[in-house]
């Protein structure tokens, strides 16, 4: 065994030049190499009581594999992730690694965490293993709504069970938020399809352009020999802030803008589907989802995006390394800061003109932060006064979303919260039986890895039902 | 991959399809609307649902050209295949308890409007129809339409065929005349509905309207289908895709929507001449 690594600094990731990024939609982080994974991974000091496992919520043996990569064995490492998670190339780019393990890690005590994240994402992207064995079938049918990250694990854990596991999609591509949501840039497309070919290999079968809840009913579902149903429909109907110009030809959801980019192509030359890009572009929100909307406008060719959030930079929800990325390839950060009213062009002289309509500026308020009330929490409040207006041809409002409708909608007995999302118990299991809930479905608008964990914990929580049932 | 198992063209730019789709077929309903892409490439749009027969398992729909996406649609033949078809989305047109109904029908919006008419005549429901076209060379459905209307009026803007002018002068001639419905149901043209909304408004008659604006999922995930509805003064915004299709046609803002509905018309313009070069390429 080597000699640990005592440096206090992370091995920097390799990236893309940043002006070089800003212009293509190629992933931007490039992958540790041989040497930066191994140096990284003997910063680790392999803790007897390891805290950074308790950060994850799928709880990796994380100084368990990466004891592996210092080993040489990436086999090994893959092998310790897959037990428990499911998506290990997926994870390894898109969790929030600083609030989950890596704020854990002893080395961030002094310095900075071990870089666990970039380690996960180096093992899945290097390794080269494939479950071979399938296990024997146990004879029971299980499906699955939605082929997004809580469905995924869902159907992966439930199908090395031995079960017979279908995925139904809305979408006439598999990946959910993955697929829709997060950029290229980001998390390559290859990899979310190379996660659902490694699940339909070992036998998952997906069903694309189906809505459950129209097409198909969860009753139906059942009454088609389905011993369980887990729900994992995602992030439903964007939230607007409801103030004056919403309705403007230049106004989007980041939900719409991403959407159109990322599954519908528009950001490919002679793409069917269009996409209003140049000109300045503002985003709404501080959220992962306002960073991917925002990278993307830029990389569709804007002359300026600025991010209007109103909190400061210590509140941004967005994972850190995005808003550093953001920040190095030019975003501008207009922070404390909320808009009151989007303003649009008006030719009052030809109602004719083909620009009436169209997005021209936006009004904000400066906001300060309040002292922190009983929860320590620091309200924005508006500073009178003093009200402005920023030039703006798109206005992207990424402020989150609700969960989707539509199943609760043509399901009798579902319970949901007053927000509409499903209510299910620490089983993920909803009021009606058989019946499982996972992501944001339940959540509203969270991340991937949580998304993961409550379809690990559901996939569990069902096999102990059918189990118990026969 | 979805078949075509039938195809007609009506008039020069409305082409009706049936789809062997046996699952969305199953569950289709009068009013509610299906989303495809034509190819793997192509971009999704929604269309109403004209037709199903549950027992073959195809949906109908009818469509006009007016983009590149329908353009390609159009040369598909019979026994080509559609790339992706999901439904039905949004929520039936509710026709329970009625027995006194106006539909106006505009254009390609007939197409839309003619399973509710039939619906309604099959209930029993006693169906007044006016349909309008802009010329003779569109008038698409008329034989489907009297059969299944107690009442038919046809309107051409330029008089070539039935009667010269607008849907609505009909409408205002039968309530100076004293009639009366138990609903209107308007289907066409933003413009055409916003007028009809505004003819029947005086009698207070329920006028129903069925808004197809822009969407990408019809799930209720994209937000694009938004529109505003105006009710006791306040705005509300509601998601055409899981909100409606139908919306009282009162509440509507049309303005907005009109508006909204030209958002990508550039780029419309650009992609549909595109599509037609790469279609003369190929004759060559």
């Amino acid at each position: 065994m080597a000699n640990f690594n005592m440096s206090l600094k992370k091995n920097e990731m390799p990236m893309q030049d940043p002006v070089l990024r800003g212009k293509n939609f190629d992933e931007v982080a490039l992958g540790y190499t041989k040497e930066q994974a191994y140096s990284e991974a003997l910063r680790c000091l392999n803790c007897k009581n390891p805290v950074c496992v308790k950060g994850c919520p799928v709880n990796i043996d994380i100084p368990g594999f990466i004891t592996e990569i210092k080993n040489g064995n990436l086999n090994g490492a893959y092998a310790i992730i897959s037990k428990t998670s499911s998506l290990p190339a997926i994870c390894g780019r898109v969790c929030p690694q600083e609030t989950q393990c890596e704020q854990k890690c002893v080395r961030g005590i002094k310095g900075e965490p071990v870089a666990i994240g970039r380690l996960e994402r180096y093992v899945a992207d290097n390794a080269s293993v494939e479950i071979s064995t399938l296990p024997e079938k146990n004879g029971h049918k299980v499906a699955v709504v939605g082929s997004g990250p809580s469905g995924l694990t869902y159907a992966g854990d439930l199908i090395k069970l031995g079960y017979d596991v279908t995925v139904f999609e809305a979408f006439h591509l598999e990946g959910g938020v993955l697929t829709y949501g997060i950029p290229e840039f980001r998390l390559p497309k290859r990899i979310v399809k190379s996660e659902v070919e490694k699940l339909e290999r070992l036998g998952v079968k997906f069903e694309r352009n189906t809505v459950v809840g129209k097409t198909v009913l969860i009753k139906e579902l059942f009454e088609d020999g389905y011993e369980a149903v887990f729900v994992g429909s995602g992030a439903g109907l964007p939230n607007f802030m409801n103030i004056p110009g919403e309705a403007l030809k230049g106004v989007y959801s980041a939900n719409e803008f991403l959407t159109r980019s990322n599954l519908m192509k528009a950001y490919k030359d002679g793409s069917a589907t269009p996409i209003m890009k140049g000109g300045k572009v503002v985003v709404v929100g501080g959220g992962n989802v306002a960073m991917d909307a925002a990278r993307t406008a830029l990389r569709l060719g804007a002359e300026k995006v600025t991010i209007v959030y109103r909190r400061s930079m210590n509140e941004l929800p967005a994972r850190k390394e995005e808003v550093e990325n953001a920040i190095e390839e030019g975003i501008e950060f207009n922070l404390l800061t909320n808009p009151v009213e989007i303003i649009g062009y008006v030719n009052p002289s030809d109602p004719r003109d083909t620009k009436n309509g169209f997005v021209k500026q936006i009004k904000c308020v400066k906001m300060e932060l309040s002292d922190p009330d009983e929860n320590g929490r620091r309200r924005p409040v508006v500073i009178k006064g003093s009200e402005f207006t920023m030039d703006a041809n798109v206005v992207i409002m990424a402020i989150g979303t609700s969960p989707n409708p539509l199943i609760k909608q043509t399901t009798k007995g579902l319970e949901v919260n007053r927000w509409g999302g499903i209510i299910v118990n620490d089983n993920g299991k909803t009021s009606l039986d058989g019946v499982y809930a996972g992501g944001d479905a339940v959540t509203g608008a969270s991340t991937v890895i949580s998304a993961m964990g409550a379809g690990k914990i559901a996939a569990k929580a069902t096999h102990e039902y059918i189990q118990s049932k026969n | 991959m979805f078949k075509i198992v039938y195809k007609k063209a009506l008039n020069p730019t409305v082409t009706v399809m049936d789809v062997y789709a046996p699952r969305v077929a199953k569950k289709a309903k009068p009013g509610q609307f299906i989303i495809l892409r034509v190819d793997e490439e192509g971009e999704r749009i929604p269309l109403t649902v004209a037709g199903y027969n549950r027992e073959q398992g195809t949906v109908r729909i009818i469509f006009q050209t007016v983009g590149a996406t329908t353009f390609l649609l159009s040369h598909k033949e019979e026994g080509d295949f559609i790339h992706d078809f999901v439904g039905p989305l949004g929520n039936a047109s509710e026709l329970d308890g009625l027995k006194n109904v106006l539909i106006v029908g505009g254009g390609v919006g007939c197409a839309i409007a003619l399973p509710l008419a039939q619906e309604l005549h099959k209930m029993g429901a006693n169906v007044t129809s006016v349909i309008g076209f802009r010329n003779k060379d569109l008038v698409i459905l008329e034989d489907e339409f009297k059969a299944c209307s107690n009442s038919l009026t046809v309107m051409t803007d330029d008089g070539s065929y039935g009667n010269q002018g607008n849907v609505c002068m009909p409408i205002n001639e039968m309530f100076s005349g004293g009639k009366t419905f138990d609903k209107v149901i308007a289907i066409g043209p933003l413009i055409m509905m916003k007028f009809v909304v505004n003819a029947v408004r005086p009698t207070g008659i329920p006028c129903e309207v069925s808004m197809n604006p822009v969407m990408i999922d019809g799930t209720g995930m994209c937000g694009g289908c938004r529109l505003t509805l105006v009710r006791n003064g306040e705005r509300i915004t509601k998601f055409a895709c899981v909100d409606g299709p139908d919306f009282n046609g009162y509440e509507v803002d049309f303005d907005e929507a009109m508006q909204r509905s030209s958002m990508y018309r550039e780029f419309e313009n650009h992609s549909y001449g595109d599509a037609c070069n790469l279609f003369k390429h190929e004759v060559k």
